[in-house]
């Protein structure tokens, strides 16, 4: 039996549990679009943004957003889940079969990409025809949205999966994790305009990699105009690159090192 | 007799820090045997499960399962075993069809998902969500998960927890058919009868040591199977051991409340479990000599007792 195909075997059974788990679905899944609702709603009457290129707050508020979701698609759903399966005896079962702990991870990033791409679908949809948010027509706007997303969420994920060993037990992993995606999230310029925050702050949130893909979506999304109030005003792609690029070897090692199917003796 | 050893466990030792768990134990299970594990719990039973299953790591000994350490077994190894856990509590958000059509996916020769279902008594509810199951009906879905993959080696650590007896009875069948077909199976149970009923022979761990080790028929010894004649005399019941139990109930007549007991699997478990801890804990050891007839206790004790030391050189000697 190969990997792969198993792999694909699991990916399968990963998303239709997924989508069976109403409190995943929702605070991972849902969440993003709720606050982009909640913030196009509530700021409605205000527009972002230097004179003549002003935005509505949905156009203002959706790049955090898709940023966010990779956040919790990938980091936050897996560092959950699988402390969850740790803790419930799942990982002990599949430590008894010839499941390859590759399948496994196959299973559970393709899970992450699935969700996540039809997370960021759903926001897309959402902000262009019930926020009347205008999409980039430059091509090269959506082959960069395509790498920063692709890499962001495979960044998240691994990382998810490396924070599943922090968590002692499948009931405090809830506990554990979404304290650390919340604060992420103030400080990266999802919920609270990275431009407005301190700079030492702003030096602070760039060690870790959502203010990188929050900036990349930015990019995307933003009107050329918004750069200037970039750090050393510039979108600075090749940062975004490196600092997720960083954060997946850290968290592939990380991985590596202390992922097993039980702690034996413990 | 090595060769057609599926699982050969010699002086196996666990430590956890300063703990001893499993202090030299020895035995071996031959293909196509099912062997019973008993003892209380704590005595080092599931210690000993774990490390052949290869979920924990040894402290000393040597141990073989299918020809392979279980410390280094790969998934070619693994795909020949089929292991019920002791305890599960996963989420279950998967129909049973869908669990076990999943799990027959990861072994390159399973069974027929139709034929587990129907053999672990679920097509009623096939369809329906693991997690909305009871927990009768979910021990059925980790049994028919253990024996999905056509495994040589079959782990059953208390299997039939939560079962009914009508369920329990299907159980063992199933149990009889995967033997026939010639699996090799390790059982753990609290339930003597079961043991009885599906195993060729036993050890009894008590204290991380084998207290003894058998065929089912002749654990113990056979002093320990002395039959015991009770019966009423004056109101005050009597009772005594002896091989003739015939002679001795003519000699009785018809006194009121005449019985012949046999011990049972059970008896003869308590009264071996009983021994080993008379030394440390005191009221385990009154609690299991009320067990055995009052009469007697002296005889059966020594009988017994010899009777470890003959079974564990009979081990070793395998």
């Amino acid at each position: 039996m190969n990997t792969l195909a198993l792999g694909g075997s699991r990916i399968g059974y990963e998303v239709r549990t997924y989508f069976r788990q109403g409190d995943t679905v929702f605070f991972t899944f849902l969440f993003p679009l709720l606050f982009l609702t909640i913030f196009s709603v509530a700021f409605s009457s205000q527009s972002f943004g230097a004179p003549g290129e002003e935005i509505s707050a949905a156009a203002f508020y959706l790049p955090g957003m898709l940023a966010a979701g990779l956040l919790l698609s990938g980091l936050q759903n897996m560092a959950i889940d699988i402390a969850n399966e740790k803790s419930d005896g799942t990982l002990k079962r599949f430590g008894g079969t010839p499941l390859p702990v590759m399948s496994y991870f196959i299973g559970k990033i393709g899970q992450v990409l699935v969700t996540g791409i039809l997370q960021a679908a759903l926001l897309l949809l959402v902000a262009r025809f019930v926020f009347q948010v205008d999409m980039p027509t430059d091509p090269g706007k959506w082959v960069t949205f395509a790498w920063v997303f692709v890499l962001g969420v495979t960044t998240s994920a691994v990382l998810g999966i490396a924070l599943s060993a922090l968590p002692r037990s499948g009931k405090s992993a809830t506990a554990v994790i979404i304290p650390i995606t919340l604060v992420l999230q103030f400080i990266s310029g999802v919920y609270l305009s990275f431009s407005m925050l301190p700079e030492w702050l702003q030096n602070f949130a760039s060690l870790f990699p959502l203010k990188w893909m929050a900036q990349g979506m930015r990019e995307v999304f933003l009107p050329a105009s918004f750069e200037v109030l970039e750090q050393n005003e510039s979108w600075n792609l090749p940062g975004v690159a490196i600092a997720c690029g960083i954060w997946l070897v850290v968290g592939l090692i990380v991985t590596r090192l202390t992922f097993r199917w039980i702690r034996k003796d413990s | 007799m090595t060769s057609e050893s599926v699982v050969l466990v010699e002086n196996l030792h666990k430590k956890y820090g300063h703990f001893t768990a499993v202090d030299g134990v020895s035995f071996d299970i031959r293909r196509g045997e099912t062997f019973a594990l008993l003892g209380p719990n704590g005595a080092g039973k599931s210690s000993t499960i774990e490390i052949l299953e290869g979920y924990r790591d040894r402290t000393g000994g040597s141990v073989s399962v299918l020809g392979v350490d279980p410390q280094k077994g790969n998934l070619d190894w693994k795909a020949k075993l089929g292991i019920v856990l002791q305890s599960t509590g996963e989420s279950g958000n998967v129909t049973v069809r869908e669990q076990l059509t999943h799990f027959a996916g990861f072994y390159p020769n399973p069974r027929s998902v139709d034929e587990v279902i129907a053999a672990v008594g679920l097509e009623e509810k096939q369809k329906t969500l693991i997690r909305k199951l009871s927990g009768g009906q979910r021990r059925r879905v980790d049994v028919a998960l253990g024996v999905i993959g056509r495994p040589e080696l079959l782990f059953l650590d208390e299997p039939t927890t939560g079962f009914d007896p009508e369920a329990r009875r299907q159980f063992w069948d199933l149990i009889r058919s995967l033997k026939a077909e010639g699996t090799s199976i390790l059982l753990t149970t609290h339930y003597l009868d079961e043991a009885a009923q599906l195993s060729d022979r036993a050890g009894v761990i008590a204290g991380g040591r084998m207290v003894a080790l058998g065929g089912i028929d002749e654990i113990g010894g056979a002093d320990a199977r002395v039959p015991v004649v009770r019966w009423l005399e004056n109101g005050i019941q009597r009772e005594e051991r002896t091989t003739t139990p015939g002679a001795l109930v003519a000699r009785l007549g018809e006194p009121d409340g005449l019985e012949v007991i046999r011990p049972s699997l059970e008896d003869i478990y308590l009264g071996l479990v009983g021994e080993v801890s008379t030394g440390s804990t005191q009221r385990v050891s009154t609690g299991s000599t009320q067990r055995v007839s009052t009469g007697s206790t002296q005889r059966v004790s020594t009988g017994s007792t010899n009777d470890v030391d003959a079974t564990a050189d009979e081990g070793a000697a395998l």
